[in-house]
């Protein structure tokens, strides 16, 4: 041991860093270890528990969470590195008066959920996917939606929810 | 799952990075995407005491086509941005590098992870790397004593080793030639893994215009494997067919799959046995080759 770490064994020091982090358009100032990953800073430093974390390696897809707009792995992330940059979670798709975005009230009605472990992750998913492809198809959408895990639907009324909530945007769009 | 402990540094431009890495030794990384570091650090297969995190430097992110129709990839391009990236970027000759993009891993991975990252993370089935070999593609590495050109062929050493020094960046990759007739396809369990194999070819038709399979014998090619070896690696055995020309039909491609097949020697792990590997090979060469034909 270097007689760095012996002292930081001694005193239970440990090095932390201020970060700063905008996350659903607010911003928030952190003190943490630079190993803190951004999934472990929203959930237990900033109280965000809606992204979930299940296999902490890139795996499972709970914890997806946009960054800069675009699906990304929260767990894969040290907070440091999700400075400068926009950070949307789950907490951010329904209104201020909680009620549902489209997106979720596709799920809802598409039965797109059962534990709801996975939810958060998939809806983020799904939000940066209709954002970047808004003409996107079901084929496309079962691609996207591979990227996460669900143990319990078996996939089809995700794909089905999502294509939904795609087509009424269009249809909107249109009017 | 929790990395050990570390100290963050944020690079301002190459040159600052490279100079931190000299300084802070080998117990210093540079992280890009975190794609694949952030889990080896989890699994503490990495403790690396300080990252210095280059992921920001501002002029490592392009794709670039030169006058000699050279292809130029700078390090920090994502998997994203290749895979979005419009004809005027690529052109049909490097075509197979985008849609080589679908089997990297799935979205919310390639939109952070990047070419210089996966190269010099240097697992044996990662497609950047079998493309890069596929193409000779050169790689340039820059350091306190200034840049160096790095051939494809020499890059990789073996597991996730490669030629860069610790205070070395990988900053370019530069694909010498364009190849319209080119395919890359792989075998893994689940969309999205890591391949068991992987196969990549380019067929040369030559340089006349109109130039095509319809009209023109074959002139050669080249034929690369991935999960058959610790490195990715060409096949000289299976390109010995291409090279003898003649018609770029069924039976040539059965046969230099099968050249394909019996030259490898690829080891056996709980992915599958190398028997098992030896049939995908022969599989896939000859999917890869029927694909680039059509293009
Ligand atoms: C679920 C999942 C599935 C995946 N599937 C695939 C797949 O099918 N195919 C595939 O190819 N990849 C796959 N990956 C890995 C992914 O492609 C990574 O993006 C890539 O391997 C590393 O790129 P990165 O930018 O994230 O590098 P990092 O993780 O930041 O770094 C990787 C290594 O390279 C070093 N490094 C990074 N950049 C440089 C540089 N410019 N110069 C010198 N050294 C550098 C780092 O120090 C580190 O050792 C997958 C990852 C996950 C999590
Ligand atoms: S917790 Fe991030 S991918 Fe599983
Ligand atoms: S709803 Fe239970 S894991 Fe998806």
């Amino acid at each position: 041991m270097t007689a760095e770490s012996t002292a930081q064994a001694r005193t239970g020091y440990r090095e932390r860093q201020l970060v700063v982090l905008d996350v659903n358009g607010t911003e928030h100032e952190v003190l943490v270890e630079p190993r803190r990953t951004l999934v472990d800073v929203l959930r237990h430093d900033l109280g965000l528990t809606g992204t979930h974390v299940g296999c902490e390696h890139g795996i499972c897809g709970a914890c997806t969470v946009l960054v800069d707009g675009r699906p990304a792995r929260a767990c894969l992330m040290f907070a440091a590195q999700a400075e400068g940059s926009a950070v949307r979670t789950v907490e951010s798709l329904a209104g201020p008066d909680g009620e549902l975005s489209d997106l979720q009230e596709a799920f809802t009605r598409h039965h797109a959920l059962q534990c709801g472990f996975c939810t958060p992750g998939f809806l983020m998913l799904a939000e940066g996917h209709l954002a970047a492809c808004p003409r996107t198809d079901k084929a496309e959408i079962r691609e996207v939606v591979a990227a996460n895990l669900c143990r319990c639907t078996g996939y089809q009324t995700i794909v089905e929810a999502i294509d939904d909530c795609a087509r009424q945007r269009r249809n909107r769009e249109e009017d | 799952m929790k990395p050990a402990p570390f100290t963050y540094h944020r690079a301002r431009d190459t040159e600052g990075a490279v100079r931190l890495l000299a300084e802070l030794g080998d117990d210093a990384k540079p992280i890009a995407g975190g794609q694949s570091l952030v889990a080896m650090m989890g699994f503490r297969l990495a403790r690396p005491r300080h990252l210095v995190d280059i992921a920001r430097l501002p002029d490592l992110d392009y794709l670039r086509r030169d006058a000699d129709g050279a292809l130029r990839i700078g390090a920090l391009t994502t998997h994203h941005t290749v895979e979005t990236a419009g004809d005027g970027a690529l052109g049909a000759g490097y075509a197979v590098l985008r849609d080589a993009m679908r089997w990297v891993g799935h979205l919310p991975i390639r939109t952070r992870g990047t070419v210089g990252g996966s190269i010099a993370h240097a697992d044996a089935t990662a497609e950047w790397c079998l493309l890069a070999v596929l193409f000779d593609a050169e790689l340039t590495a820059y350091g306190p004593h200034g840049e160096r050109r790095i051939p494809a062929a020499e890059f990789f050493h073996g597991f996730y080793t490669n030629a860069l020094e610790p205070d070395e960046l990988l900053v370019d990759v530069r694909f010498p030639a364009p190849a319209r007739h080119a395919a890359l396809t792989e075998f893994a369990e689940r969309h999205g893994d890591f391949a068991i194999v992987s196969a990549a070819v380019t067929l040369d038709f030559g340089p006349e215009e109109g130039a095509g399979p319809g009209t023109t014998p074959l002139r050669g090619g080249r034929v690369a494997l991935g999960g058959v070896a610790p490195t990715p690696v060409r096949v000289p055995e299976a390109e010995e067919v291409l090279a003898a020309g003649g018609r770029a039909d069924a039976a040539l491609f059965a046969e230099c799959a099968a050249r394909a097949a019996a030259a490898v020697d690829p080891p056996g792990d709980a992915n599958g046995s190398s028997q098992y590997r030896r049939s995908l090979v022969r599989t896939l060469v000859e999917q890869a080759l029927e694909e680039a034909v059509n293009r």
